[in-house]
């Protein structure tokens, strides 16, 4: 092709850097937005992989009643330092701060994000903050053993270091709030000419609505954060009982934006599938409008729901009935989705590449996870299930059995976008098989013994649950070697020069799909114009259409 | 290597705006410190009643003077330098500065005539008094505290911005980093104005 010879010749934006340095300093003072999210990818895959041995710990210590390979106090300190990893450090910013920085400014036309430094100054307060977590570990006093929720007054009361991740994770929620706001004001700034909001792909618009709970809820877990830090230091009594505090306040101020940080784990991730799904069934996404509305009515909604992981605390009948209420409510624009990627799919031509099918897990895996998410918001069956293992299973399939998986789909999605070589498609494909059976090997068992109850968080338990906690573990050995064939295919995907990476490979429509593979610099030389929507397969369409 | 030069997108329309939208997050930042105030207010009236008369009022009516005027020299900066006085611009700045010095010296009066009186988180006096007299106090200090600590973090921006107007870096054709200084200390003041009778005023 000739445009691929030219492009050949144009130096990609590893070759180029923005600033005088080279090497290292290239990267580490880049501003950069495609140079930003590989940083991002490679520490926040850094992170992911020390969060996975330390689960992979936790579930061998479960594998028999009593104890297998550590003290009860090791297990607590493991279990706070998976969850603040994961989620503060993998999942929240996993698709925002990664594939967001590298696509949002391509995806829309622009030539990077509106504040490039700003960009920057959030990837070192992640890199700050991941440390300090990292750091408590290893100082006097042990990390912190109160679970990633940091509930009081256990958390005023512990002598383990909970000041350095309370700080840690302070720090990651400015980078986060930083991060949206950079996204908002270029999405509203910085579309290419023609690209109105509804010609806006839909990660944009789910970027858009991340962003918005990225502000508008982070400073609370700030501020709470502050609070119990200052409690510790000072004993200022706010949420401390003995005077006069209120620990379900906390409670309250914690779920107010831990909820719908949830939401700010999963909506890139729909917003993924949203992309992918159309681009493999080779069909313009069904119901556009609803998709890009349901992630704002998911923002909206997901803020009012919080106190539903507090049924149990003795709150007013009339809060519970309504905060269980707009639970089912959140499940609308959820199914809305689910229903119109099912429908793009109908009738396609579809091609079962590696990015579809991990985009298959995660509906499959979120439909699980939503409708447990419907169970236990019933308040009755609620009183049952929670601080069960249920729980536990319920969040895994939304968090990692969707968001994770959905990073994965991304990962195989613009690998080559990315890195500008191929992966291979053949183990790539083994990699999601083993994943997803072990995935669902792993978590699926907690369902049924959490139903019989089993609780969460528990380092030891009655013989009766050993057989489920058999298999779990079982699962997660199968889980680990589907993820280890994952990440070796793709590093040696990345090193990989013979296999150049055409501009489109997966014949996407998309912006991203019209420059170079990787992309130059400044990724466009002109600024482009839009003037179809952002799925228009109208050709492929009338194309099937003639040779019938 | 830097043959090309990385293009800077300017935008101040996108500037000031992503300046509200951090303006935002702090409403929301301090706006968890008010919810916590009102359900404590609620539950202990009569004691946040009682420990609300050991402020002082004139002090604090003093500082409220202090930063509406500061906010009013800032303002004034902007369109100085807007109408290309330079000169003007840089005075009114440091003016406004002197003014945040004026509002931490009269804190620091107060704060150590409180702490002499023996009144501070975990001082036994505190801890003598009933529940709700702990809770405001500890409130007390906590929202003053951070208040405070945005007045110091206004000041540093307002010193780079002496900076930037004397280099000329900001003038009468890019003052876009003025303005959103000048919104970061309205809301510095903004908060001071919720503040001020929250503590001192209700009785």
């Amino acid at each position: 092709m000739n445009t691929q010879a030219k492009v050949t010749e144009e130096k990609n934006f590893f070759q180029q850097s923005t600033n005088k340095y080279t090497g290292i300093g290239s990267w580490l003072l880049t501003v950069d937005h495609k140079r930003i999210g590989i940083l991002y990818l490679f520490s926040m895959m850094t992170f992911f992989i020390v969060a996975v041995i330390f689960g992979f710990l936790i579930r061998l210590e479960l594998i028999a009643p009593g104890k297998t390979i550590m003290e009860p106090q090791t297990y607590n300190q493991l279990f706070t330092l998976h969850g603040i990893i994961m989620i503060f450090l993998f999942i929240i910013p996993g698709l925002p701060a990664v594939f967001g920085n590298f696509m949002l400014p391509i995806m829309i036309g622009a030539k990077d994000v509106i504040f490039p430094r700003l960009n920057l100054f959030s990837w070192y307060l992640f890199i700050a903050g991941g440390l300090i977590a990292v750091v408590s570990m290893f100082l006097p006093g042990g990390s912190a053993d109160t679970g990633w929720m940091f509930y009081v007054p256990y958390s005023i009361r512990t002598t383990t270091n909970v000041i350095p991740a309370l700080t840690a994770a302070f720090i990651l929620g400015f980078s986060s709030i930083l991060t949206g706001l950079n996204f908002i004001t270029t999405i509203h700034r910085m579309r290419a000419p023609g690209m109105s909001w509804f010609k806006m792909p839909l990660f944009i618009w789910s970027l858009y609505a991340t962003a918005w709970i990225q502000i508008l809820a982070t400073p609370i877990i700030g501020i709470t954060l502050l609070l119990v830090s200052i409690e510790r230091w000072f004993g200022v009594g706010i949420f401390d009982p003995a005077l006069g505090g209120d620990p379900i306040l906390y409670q309250h101020l914690f779920w107010i934006y831990s909820h719908p940080a949830v939401y700010i784990m999963i909506l890139p991730a729909m917003g993924m599938v949203s992309e992918i799904i159309p681009v493999f069934a080779r069909r313009t996404i069904f119901g556009y409008n609803f998709i890009a509305f349901s992630s704002i009515a998911i923002a909206f909604f997901g803020s009012l729901v919080w106190a539903h992981h507090m049924f149990t605390v003795g709150m007013s009948d009339t809060a519970m009935f309504v905060f269980s209420f707009l639970t089912f409510f959140v499940s609308i624009p959820s199914a809305i989705k689910v229903f119109n990627w099912v429908s793009t799919l109908y009738k396609g031509s579809i091609s079962a590449d590696p990015p579809l099918l991990y985009a298959l897990s995660f509906i499959f895996q979120f439909a699980i996870g939503g409708f447990t998410g419907l169970m236990i918001g019933v308040l009755s069956v609620n009183i049952h299930l929670q601080d069960t293992s249920f729980i536990v299973a319920h969040f895994h399939y939304v968090m990692f059995g969707s968001t994770g998986f959905g990073i994965f789909a991304a990962m195989h999605y613009w690998f080559p976008k990315m890195f500008g070589t191929m992966y291979n498609k053949k183990i790539a494909n083994w990699a999601w098989a083993i994943t997803t059976i072990g995935f669902n090997t792993l978590y699926f068992p907690m369902f049924i013994m959490g139903y019989l109850g089993m609780p969460r968080r528990y380092y030891d338990y009655l013989p009766e649950f050993h057989t489920y906690h058999l298999v779990s573990t079982i699962g997660s050995w199968i889980l680990i070697l589907g993820l280890i064939i994952m990440f070796a295919n793709l590093i040696k995907g990345m090193r990989n020069k013979k296999d150049v990476a055409p501009m489109n490979p997966w014949g996407g429509v998309t912006l991203e799909w019209k420059v170079p593979s990787p992309p130059p610099m400044e990724n466009f030389h002109e600024i482009p114009t839009v003037t179809t929507g952002p799925y228009d397969y109208s050709h492929y369409e009338l194309a099937g259409k003639e040779t019938k | 290597m830097s043959s090309v030069t990385h293009q800077i997108h300017r935008d101040d329309y996108g500037s000031r705006m992503g300046m509200w939208l951090f303006l935002f997050t702090e409403l929301i930042l301090f706006g968890g410190m008010f919810i916590v105030y009102a359900v404590y207010r609620f539950i202990h009236q009569q004691d946040f009643h009682l420990a609300a008369q050991e402020l002082n009022t004139t002090i604090g009516l003093l500082n409220t003077i202090i930063l509406l005027t500061s906010s009013m020299t800032m303002a004034m900066s902007i369109t100085a330098i807007q109408k290309g006085n330079k000169k003007l611009a840089i005075a009114l700045v440091i003016i406004t500065i002197l003014f945040a010095f004026g509002f931490m010296v009269n804190k620091y009066f107060e704060w150590s005539a409180k702490i002499h009186h023996g009144i501070y988180p975990g001082s036994p006096d505190l801890l003598s008094k009933p529940e709700g007299q702990i809770l405001y106090f500890g409130l007390y200090y906590v929202m003053t505290g951070l208040h405070a600590l945005h007045v110091i973090i206004g000041v540093t921006i307002l010193v780079f911005n002496v900076v930037y107007l004397w280099t000329g870096h900001t003038n009468s054709n890019y003052f876009v980093k003025l303005e959103n200084a000048g919104l970061y200390w309205h809301l510095v003041d903004l908060i001071w104005i919720f503040l001020f009778p929250l503590f001192y005023l209700i009785h």
